[in-house]
C-alpha cells in the first residue's frame, strides 16, 4: 500500500476562486492510500515545494498528488521537488484543477465536486506509480553525414568546426553533389562553382572531416548515440592514397566513348575519369563497365602512365565498419526522367532537353564550353521554349509526375531566360508558366528584371505538344490571356523537370527506420516546430531530402541539423524517457504484432529459453523493447492480443483506475 | 438560375468529372487540335462548367468540333478529363431537343480532307439516333 | 433525482502533445464547457485500448470521447491512424451491441484548438445527455 500525500494548490485566485480547496483537501484525506492532505496558496514557490520535501520526510510519503494547474506547466517542478526530497521522480501524479476545472467553471459547488474527482483519480493513478529509472546510454562523439553535396558539406562544416569527428559518405567519386554541376545561382547569378569549391576544399582539408567517397551505407543498426553503420568502398581501382590526381591516365585511355555523366551524357568521358577539374578527392576512377583491362584484361594504358603507380585493377569492394552518434542523411534529389512525357519529344530530338542539362551547356566547363549550341548540329538556336511544371503539379499522372510544386523552377527558369537574353541579345525566349512562384528575397524582383529589362515573353498557359520537323521543333500551346493557340517555331527546347528525391533515400529510410511520406521525401518530426529532425531519434534531415529546397534554404537546413547534432554530440550521455514499453517474456506469445505497429523500429525478438515442466526447457520468440529507442507511444500495448505489452508509467491498470475512479 | 445549376449538376454527374480539379494550366487548349475550329476552348468549357455559365456553350458549335481524341485527356495534369464535359454536354443538347444533329447528306459540305475518318464515324455514333 | 438535472458521466481520453495541450488552451482562455467531462491524459490517443472505453462503459459512464492529433500530425507519426482504425472497428462492435454510435466518438483537437476543444465538449455532453443514462453495459455488481 502506498502512502500518500495530497498538496491541493490555490495558485492564488486562480484555483481558489471558484475551487473550495480546503474542501477538496478534506475530500481527498479520506481516499484509500492517501495519509497527508494538505493545502496551500502556492505550491509551485520556494515555500510550497519546502511543504512537499518536509511531508514527504515527516510522513514517509511513497507517492504525491498535487492537485495545481496542467502537468504540462509544473509536473518537472514537483517531479524535481520529490526528487530532492529522495522520492522517485515519477511517484507524482498532478490533477489538472485549473485548466481543465477552476478556469472553464463558474460555480462554485460544481468545481469543487470536479476538483475532488479529479484529485481522486490522480490517487487511484498513483496508488498503481512504480519508481521508474529513465535509462542512459553512452554518446559515440562522432557524426555521419550522408550525401556530399551542398547540404552535406554544410552540415559536416558546421559539425566538425564544433569539434566533433565528421564522415561524409559520398556514392559518387566526389563530393559537391548538384551544385557542381550548377552554372549561376539565382537570384544573385553568382557562379556556383565560386562559392561551392572553397567549401569543398574547407571539407577536404579539415582535420576532423573524413570522406567516404564512392561509398555506400549498406547497414545500419543501434540507436541514438550509437549507431554501428557499415559502409560500402566501392572498387575505384585507383589507390586514393596514392593518386596524385595529375590527369594523364584520363587522356591516355583509350576508350573514349563513356558516356559523361557529370555533363548528363551530353559528351564523352574516357574509362578513367576525374568528374570535374576541382573534384575532391581528386583522384580517378575507373568505370568497370567501359574498361577494357577490367571486362577483357587486355590494355593497362592507365597502369603504364601512372607516374604515381596509382593504378590497381584486382581491388575489390571493401566493408566498413564504423560508430556515430547521430546521422544526417543529406540524399538530395534528382530531377526525373522524362521518358514518359512523349508530347515534349523528350525522347525524340537532341534538341528538347531538361533544365539541368541548359545548365551544362551554359557552364564553360560543360560540353560546348559555355557557348549556347544546340545538342543535335551545335548550332546557334535562336527561338528557346521554356516549359514550366513539366511532371510538376501532376496529379493525374502518378506514374509520370509529381503531384507537388518542385519550388525551384520558377527561379532556375527566369534565371536561365534572362542569361539567355543576356549573352545572346539575338535570341527570342519563350517561357510557357502555369504560375510564377517567386516568394523569396529579391526573388519577384528577379522575374520581373527578366521580362522588364532583357524582354523574355512569359506566356500564361501550357505546351501541348512538341513535334520536331526539320531543323525546328513546332511547340504548341496555349496563351490563356490572349484566348489564343500558338505555333512556336523553335530551335530548344527546356523542359523544368519536376525533381524527386534521390533513389538511394527509400532503402536509406528503412535502414534508419526513419519515415517517409509518399513520395520519398523524409518526414521531419514536427514539420513546423522540428524541422530538420526525423521522428526518429538520433537521425536528422538536411537538404532536399526533406522536401524541395533552393540553396539558401538547403544551407540553412544544413546548419540548423548541425546545430541539433552538435547538441545531441555534446551530451556525454542520454537520458532515456522511462515511460517506455515494456514486454513481460512470460505473456508474449511473438506473434509480432507490436513489431509492425511501432514507428521507431523499438522491438526486437529474441530466442529465450524458459523453465517446462519437468525440468524440461523450452526455447519461446519474445518480443523485447529496447528502451532507448521507445519512445513510449504505447501503440503496441493496444496491438498486442496477448496483453503482454504495457507502457510504463501509463500502465493499462493504472488507465483503468483512473476509468474507474471518474466513474466512481 | 436554379435550372442553369441543375444543368451544370447533370453535366458533372453525368460526366463524372469534377471541374474544381482544374488548376488553369491550359494544357487542354495547348494540346487541342481542333482549337482553331472552336468558338470556346476546352479549358473555357471546364471553367464554364465550374462557374455555372453553361448557356453559351450549349449553344455554341464549339461542342460539336471536338474530336473526341482525347488528347486533353491524356495530357491534363490533373485528371480533369476536358473531352468529357464535352461529351456530357453535347449530350444534354442532343437530348434536350431530341432530334438528329447529323444527317449523311449534310456530310459532304462538312469534310475536310484532313478529317481524321475516325472523327466522322465518331459523330454518327455521337449525333444520330 | 430529477430527470432534467441528469447529469452524464463522460470520459475524454486526451493525446498529451495536441489534445490535452487543446484542453489547457481552452481553460486558458476561460472558454467554459460542462464539468461532466473529465479527461484522462496519454500519450498518444494510439494509447487507448478498446478495453478502457469498454470498461468506462462498464463502470457507468454514458459517453466516451478520444481526442488526439489530426492525422498527419501525430507526435509518434503514426499513432493517430491506428486510433482511427481501432475505433472504427469498437464502435461498429458497440453499435451492434445496441450501444448508440453518439455515445463514442472521436475527435482530432490540435494543441492551438482550445475553441474546438470546448466546442467539441459542450456538443457531445449535449447529445449524451439527449440520450439519457447508459444503462446497456453498465455492470450493476459495480454499483454500491
Amino acid at each position: 500500500m502506498q502512502r500518500i500525500g495530497v498538496f491541493v494548490c490555490w495558485c492564488g485566485s486562480n484555483i481558489a476562486g471558484t475551487v473550495d480547496v480546503v474542501k477538496v483537501a478534506e475530500a481527498l484525506k479520506n481516499e484509500p492510500g492517501v495519509v497527508h492532505s494538505a493545502n496551500y496558496q502556492y505550491m509551485c514557490s520556494q515555500a510550497g515545494q519546502e511543504l512537499i520535501k518536509q511531508a514527504i520526510k515527516e510522513h514517509n510519503l511513497t507517492g504525491i498528488v498535487v492537485c495545481s494547474c496542467s502537468p504540462r506547466m509544473h509536473e518537472q517542478t514537483f517531479r524535481k521537488t520529490a526528487a530532492a526530497a529522495g522520492l522517485n521522480p515519477y511517484m507524482v501524479e498532478i490533477a489538472n484543477i485549473r485548466e481543465q476545472c477552476s478556469w472553464i467553471h463558474k460555480d462554485m459547488a460544481e468545481g469543487t465536486e470536479k476538483a475532488i474527482v479529479l484529485g481522486r483519480t490522480a490517487i487511484a493513478k498513483v496508488n498503481l506509480n512504480a519508481p521508474l529509472t529513465p535509462g542512459e546510454s553512452p554518446v559515440t562523439k562522432r557524426a555521419l553525414v550522408i550525401g556530399g553535396g551542398i547540404a552535406g558539406i554544410q552540415t559536416a562544416l558546421d559539425i566538425a568546426d564544433a569539434g566533433f569527428e565528421v564522415d561524409i559518405v559520398e556514392k559518387k567519386p566526389t563530393i559537391g553533389g548538384k551544385m557542381a554541376q550548377i552554372d549561376k545561382t539565382f537570384p544573385t547569378l553568382d557562379c556556383a562553382a565560386c562559392i561551392l569549391t572553397p567549401k569543398m576544399v574547407d571539407v577536404a582539408q579539415h582535420e576532423k572531416i573524413k570522406i567516404y567517397s564512392y561509398s555506400e551505407v549498406v547497414d545500419v543498426k543501434g540507436f541514438v548515440g550509437n549507431f554501428d553503420v557499415t559502409i560500402k568502398r566501392k572498387a575505384r581501382y585507383v589507390k586514393e592514397d596514392v593518386c596524385t590526381g595529375c590527369g594523364l591516365c584520363t587522356e591516355k585511355c583509350p576508350m573514349k566513348k563513356v558516356p559523361n555523366d557529370f555533363n548528363l551524357g551530353m559528351d564523352n568521358k574516357r574509362a578513367i575519369y576525374i568528374p570535374f577539374a576541382q573534384a575532391v578527392p581528386k583522384v580517378a576512377t575507373i568505370d568497370a563497365d567501359y574498361c577494357n583491362m577490367l571486362k577483357n584484361g587486355k590494355c593497362g594504358v592507365c597502369a603504364k602512365v601512372c607516374t604515381a603507380n596509382a593504378i590497381d585493377y584486382t581491388q575489390k569492394d571493401e566493408f566498413v565498419e564504423e560508430k556515430y552518434g547521430a546521422i544526417v542523411a543529406a540524399t538530395g534529389f534528382n530531377p526525373i526522367s522524362m521518358d514518359k512525357f512523349d508530347e515534349y519529344a523528350y525522347s525524340q530530338s537532341k534538341d528538347v532537353i531538361t533544365s539541368l542539362e541548359f545548365e551544362r551547356l551554359m557552364n564553360a566547363a560543360g560540353p560546348t564550353a559555355g557557348k549556347l549550341l544546340r545538342p543535335s548540329d551545335g548550332k546557334h538556336p535562336h527561338t528557346l521554349v521554356f516549359v514550366q511544371c513539366v511532371g510538376s503539379r501532376c496529379a493525374s499522372c502518378a506514374e509520370k509526375g509529381k503531384e507537388y510544386c518542385s519550388k525551384i523552377c520558377c527561379m532556375y527558369t527566369a534565371k536561365h531566360a534572362m542569361l539567355t537574353r543576356d549573352k545572346y541579345p539575338d535570341t527570342d525566349v519563350y517561357v510557357f508558366y502555369i504560375d510564377v512562384r517567386t516568394p523569396g528575397k529579391q526573388f519577384d524582383e528577379f522575374y520581373r528584371r527578366a521580362v522588364e529589362e532583357y524582354g523574355v515573353h512569359y506566356i500564361k498557359g501550357m505546351v501541348g505538344k512538341v513535334s520536331p520537323e526539320g531543323e525546328k521543333l513546332i511547340v504548341q500551346g496555349s496563351d490563356l490571356i490572349a484566348n489564343k493557340q500558338l505555333k512556336i517555331e523553335a530551335d530548344l527546347v527546356v523542359l523544368a523537370a519536376a525533381i524527386e528525391p534521390d533513389k538511394s533515400a527509400r532503402p536509406l529510410a528503412t535502414m534508419l527506420t526513419a519515415s517517409m511520406d509518399t513520395n520519398d521525401f523524409f518526414t521531419e518530426a514536427h514539420p513546423k516546430l522540428r524541422p530538420v529532425e526525423s521522428p526518429t531519434a538520433g537521425v536528422f534531415l538536411s537538404g532536399a531530402c526533406q522536401g524541395p529546397k533552393d540553396f539558401p534554404e538547403t544551407v540553412s537546413q544544413a546548419g540548423a541539423a548541425a546545430s541539433k547534432v552538435i547538441g545531441l554530440l555534446s551530451k556525454d550521455k542520454l537520458t532515456g524517457n522511462p515511460c517506455v514499453a515494456h514486454s513481460d517474456e512470460m505473456m508474449c506469445n511473438g506473434c509480432s504484432s507490436c513489431e509492425k505497429v511501432c514507428p521507431y523500429g523499438a522491438i526486437t525478438y529474441a530466442d529465450k529459453e524458459f523453465r517446462g515442466p519437468n525440468r524440461t526447457t523450452l526455447i519461446r520468440r519474445v518480443a523485447q523493447v529496447n528502451e532507448a529507442i521507445c519512445q513510449g507511444c504505447g501503440c503496441c500495448t493496444v496491438a498486442c492480443p496477448s496483453g503482454a505489452m504495457d507502457l510504463k508509467g501509463f500502465a493499462s491498470k493504472q488507465i483503468m483506475a483512473e476509468v474507474d475512479a471518474i466513474c466512481k | 438560375m436554379e435550372n442553369k445549376q441543375n444543368v451544370c449538376n447533370e453535366i458533372i454527374r453525368r460526366s463524372g468529372v469534377n471541374p474544381r480539379k482544374c488548376m488553369k494550366c491550359g494544357k487542354c487548349s495547348g494540346t487541342c487540335p481542333a482549337y482553331d475550329e472552336m468558338e470556346y476552348h476546352p479549358h473555357q468549357f471546364v471553367y464554364m462548367v465550374e462557374t455555372g455559365d453553361i448557356e453559351p456553350l450549349l449553344k455554341s458549335k464549339s461542342i460539336y468540333r471536338c474530336l473526341s481524341c482525347f488528347a486533353c485527356i491524356d495530357r491534363c495534369p490533373r485528371g480533369v478529363e476536358p473531352a468529357k464535359i464535352v461529351e456530357a454536354v453535347r449530350l444534354e443538347v442532343v437530348r434536350q431537343q431530341g432530334n438528329n444533329h447529323l444527317k449523311p447528306n449534310d456530310l459532304p459540305e462538312m469534310l475536310d480532307v484532313d478529317l481524321p475518318q475516325q472523327a466522322i464515324v465518331s459523330a454518327f455514333r455521337k449525333y444520330t439516333k | 433525482m430529477q430527470v432534467n438535472e441528469y447529469k452524464p458521466k463522460i470520459v475524454a481520453f486526451c493525446c498529451n502533445w495536441c489534445s490535452y495541450a487543446g484542453a489547457d488552451l481552452a481553460g486558458s482562455n476561460r472558454l467554459s464547457y460542462p464539468a461532466e467531462v473529465k479527461v484522462i491524459r496519454v500519450p498518444c490517443s494510439c494509447r487507448v485500448n478498446p478495453m478502457f472505453i469498454l470498461r468506462a462503459f462498464q463502470r457507468g459512464a454514458d459517453g466516451v470521447i478520444l481526442c488526439g492529433c489530426h492525422p498527419g500530425d501525430c507526435h509518434y507519426t503514426s499513432g493517430n491512424y491506428y486510433t482511427r482504425r481501432r475505433m472504427a472497428l469498437l464502435f461498429s462492435m458497440l453499435d451492434y451491441l445496441g450501444i448508440e454510435k453518439e455515445r463514442t466518438r472521436v475527435e482530432w483537437v490540435s494543441a492551438a484548438e482550445g475553441a474546438k476543444f470546448a466546442a467539441t465538449m459542450n456538443d457531445f455532453v449535449q447529445t449524451v445527455t439527449a440520450l439519457g443514462e447508459n444503462k446497456r453495459l453498465e455492470d450493476l455488481r459495480c454499483k454500491k
